[in-house]
């Protein structure tokens, strides 16, 4: 064993300057580079140029004038620096209770419509950026209502934020909840 | 279940072992120092690791040469992760101002990126520095997977050894993977994900604030190098809490399938890699079939589990066409299932939704999958290596039924040899359902928990089996992070991985030192479709039947609570 301790100590000091060093600096400094809007967050920013969030990251929008997104476990709720699900088993009491509470709430809000399961779930990361289609169209009625608009002028904003599948199969058609909401204000 | 959700598992399944195959065979020429497009740059680099190391990378090294440099080489990486991990506090490149981590915590966080773990009883951003994530967790992401690959480098060249001594030299073996294997697919990699979306930052996050007024907090770290290497690596041990489900990480169905095509392709590689070296071509494509089918079958039993109706959704008369609790929206049903079978197929351990939801069968999958050993496909290396072991035990076997001495690859199998293999493949069971069992009736250990009842038994399974199997995923409604979790989950991953390790060298050393014998009429082919389901049979039977009692009080009794909950509803 001793004589491996040399070739042991020589090579991790040289693979932590080469790998834990090197490689994430080269890549930060290609990234920053070529792609600084992404490399950095993706922040978007107001007219003033203040950080609004991240095009990536979910927010918890509570207003009746703005698109709701899904439950979210991160934190009190869209803490993009404690991200975490639930971690609730199918069979948890507790979650039986919330589903239920928040498909209530729905249901008072928009009677006689279909809940889709992204409104009444929480995601895995709890910051996820996107609800379904169908629950923004659920929603659109209230924002339409809060704002004075007609509700096929909220329509229509939903659906020019709703990115369909990748080649139309790979993953899901979704609507940025942070997206529609900044169109909804420029309006 | 809808077509398109079948079409994405099987592109995302397919993909990754159609590109494993042209870099397993670059894999393979690496091993074997053959030359490489790279070498004008990297062979500089290279002598200088052998000059300063002092080391002949010509001499082959006997098999306890080889583990004695394997074993000291990782002991050495743990002192240092866990030195840095313990003085974070005082470190630069601190923007988060963390302090450093408790004895046991820094104890279990080397021990898991030091086995290719990455099992995390800590949540990334609230725990670890900028420093930290790059120093030590993104090294160990690389050599640990280095380390995985080199078993299988040695095991290969044990079976065209003819009465020969040497499996190969460990350093050169350790720093050829590493040098041009993995650090450049991991840049290339890396730059396409920033492209992406992946952020690479270090200035540690920014503060918004949001439309409605409120402020909300960004962590941000060099997410892009870290995600390349931890999925090309095998890793799984993500910089935020939410791994791959987090958008950071994976921020569009893009995004997800890249990374899920990128935690299988480098274990299919090994496999790849191993037959061309090993000159074995034909039986590794048995292995590869028996290692895909179990893989596809367990993708399509959890996208059907969890396209069944979730009993919550059922009780408050939503849809319950997908169950979407702990699933991100982009990416859905089919995207989750495929992801769920490679990482635990794998020794990965990434998640892109939170398994803890998963419907109760969904969970058991995943289980199982890691219980069967690692090897549809498994880490890089250590995957084939073990499927390797797999089909001596059948090959044994098969022997036992025909009466005749059992061959592999030119090579006589004889009782030290399957003693060994026994070895390796019971210890897994043996750590998993010992400390299960331990952990079940000890108050210290319950604590942790957040089920009561069979979710409560599988949380404490899945942390024992992803442990000792090296996968680090998680029913992660547990709290982990305790001294009695941190330190018997860390002990299940030092037995998980330097038992099978040393036994599998130790295999190498046996089988190196026989003569290679040809095929004769009476020897048992190991390329054919028969092999390959009397292989998958041993598999499950060897995996089934030792963890079947302990699945049954877990997931399959919730499963079948499950059913009568949504029936009553």
């Amino acid at each position: 064993m001793i004589r491996h301790i040399r070739p042991a100590l020589v090579s991790m000091g040289l693979f932590t300057v080469l790998l834990g060093l090197g490689y994430p600096l080269a890549v930060t400094g290609v990234g920053q580079a070529a792609f600084p809007f992404r490399a950095g967050g993706s922040l978007l920013r107001d007219d003033q140029g203040r950080v609004i969030g991240s095009a990536l990251i979910g927010q918890g929008f509570a207003e009746p004038k703005y698109l709701h997104p899904r439950p979210s476990a991160a934190g009190d709720g869209y803490d993009a620096s404690a991200s975490s699900g639930s971690n609730m088993g199918p069979l948890n009491a507790d979650l039986a209770g919330r589903v239920k509470t928040r498909a209530d709430a729905l249901r008072a809000e928009a009677p006689g419509q279909p809940i889709p399961a992204d409104a009444v779930t929480a995601s895995g990361s709890g910051l996820d950026p996107d609800i379904s289609p169908a629950y923004a169209r659920l929603q659109a009625a209230r924002i339409a209502k809060a704002r004075g608009l007609n509700v096929n002028q909220v329509q229509t904003v939903i659906e020019n934020e709703t990115e369909k599948p990748l080649l139309g199969f790979i993953g899901q058609a979704r609507v940025n909840v942070l997206a529609v909401n900044r169109a909804l204000d420029k309006l | 279940m809808n077509f398109q959700g079948w079409a994405e598992i099987a592109l995302t399944l397919g993909l990754a072992i159609a590109l494993g195959w042209p870099a397993g065979v670059y894999m393979s020429r690496v091993w074997n120092g053959e030359r490489t497009w790279l070498d004008p740059i990297l062979r500089p680099v290279e002598k200088l690791f052998y000059a300063g190391c002092g080391v002949d990378p010509n001499k082959s090294q006997n098999w306890l040469g080889y583990a004695g440099a394997l074993l000291a080489f990782n002991f050495i990486g743990f002192v240092f992760v866990f030195a840095v991990l313990r003085l974070q506090g005082v470190l630069p490149l601190n923007p988060q101002g963390f302090d450093g981590l408790s004895p046991h915590l820094a104890f279990n966080t080397a021990v898991s990126f030091v086995t290719n773990t990455n099992w995390q009883s800590y949540g990334g951003e609230t725990t670890m520095s900028t420093l930290s994530q790059m120093l030590v967790l993104t090294v160990q992401n690389f050599v640990s997977a280095a380390t995985g690959a080199t078993i299988a480098a040695a095991l290969a060249r044990a079976f065209t050894a003819n009465r020969g001594e040497g499996v190969g030299n460990f350093w050169a073996d350790l720093v050829r993977t590493t040098l041009y294997v993995l650090l450049p697919m991991s840049l290339i990699l890396a730059i396409v994900l920033v492209a992406l979306g992946l952020p690479q930052t270090l200035s540690g996050g920014a503060v918004a604030t949001t439309l409605e007024g409120a402020e909300q907090k960004i962590a941000l770290f060099p997410v892009a190098s870290q995600e390349a290497i931890k999925q090309l690596g095998i890793n799984g041990g993500g910089i935020f809490n939410a791994n791959s489900a987090h958008p950071f990480e994976n921020p569009s169905p893009l995004t997800n399938l890249i990374t899920a095509v990128s935690i299988n392709m480098l274990g299919w590689a090994a496999f790849f890699a191993f037959g061309r070296t090993a000159m074995a071509r034909k039986d590794v494509r048995a292995l590869c079939a028996a290692a895909f089918i179990l893989l596809f079958a367990g993708a399509a039993a959890i996208y059907w589990t969890e396209t069944q109706a979730a009993p919550a959704l059922v009780a408050a008369g939503v849809d319950a066409s997908v169950n979407m609790e702990g699933k991100e929206l982009r990416l859905g049903g089919a995207s989750t299932a495929a992801w769920a079978a490679m990482t635990t197929g794998a020794s990965n351990g990434s998640v892109n939704g939170m398994h803890s939801s998963l419907m109760p069968l969904g969970g058991a999958v995943t289980l199982f999958l890691m219980q069967l050993g690692e090897i549809s496909p498994g880490g890089i290396g250590s995957g084939v290596a073990i499927m390797v072991v797999m089909a001596m035990l059948s090959v044994f076997v098969a022997g036992l039924m025909v009466g005749r001495t059992p061959e592999y690859l030119g090579k006589k199998i004889e009782g030290r040899e399957i003693t060994l293999a026994m070895l390796a493949v019971l210890v897994i069971p043996l750590c998993i359902l010992g400390f299960s069992a331990i952990a079940a009736v000890l108050p210290e250990a319950l604590k942790g928990l957040m089920h009561e009842g069979p979710h409560g038994l599988s949380e404490i399974l899945y942390a024992y089996t992803s442990a000792t199997a090296n996968n680090g995923s998680a029913f992660a409604g547990l709290t982990a992070n305790s001294p009695w979790w941190n330190t018997t989950l860390g002990v299940s991953m030092l037995i998980g991985r330097f038992g099978p390790v040393v036994a599998v060298l130790a295999i190498a050393g046996a089988v190196a030192a026989k003569p290679k014998l040809a095929p004769t009429t009476g020897t048992l082919p190991t390329h054919s479709s028969q092999f390959v389901g009397l292989l998958i049979g041993v598999i499950i039977i060897l995996g089934g039947l030792q963890f079947f009692p302990a699945l049954a009080l877990g997931p399959i009794v919730e499963h079948f609570q499950a059913l009568a909950a949504v029936s009553g509803s």
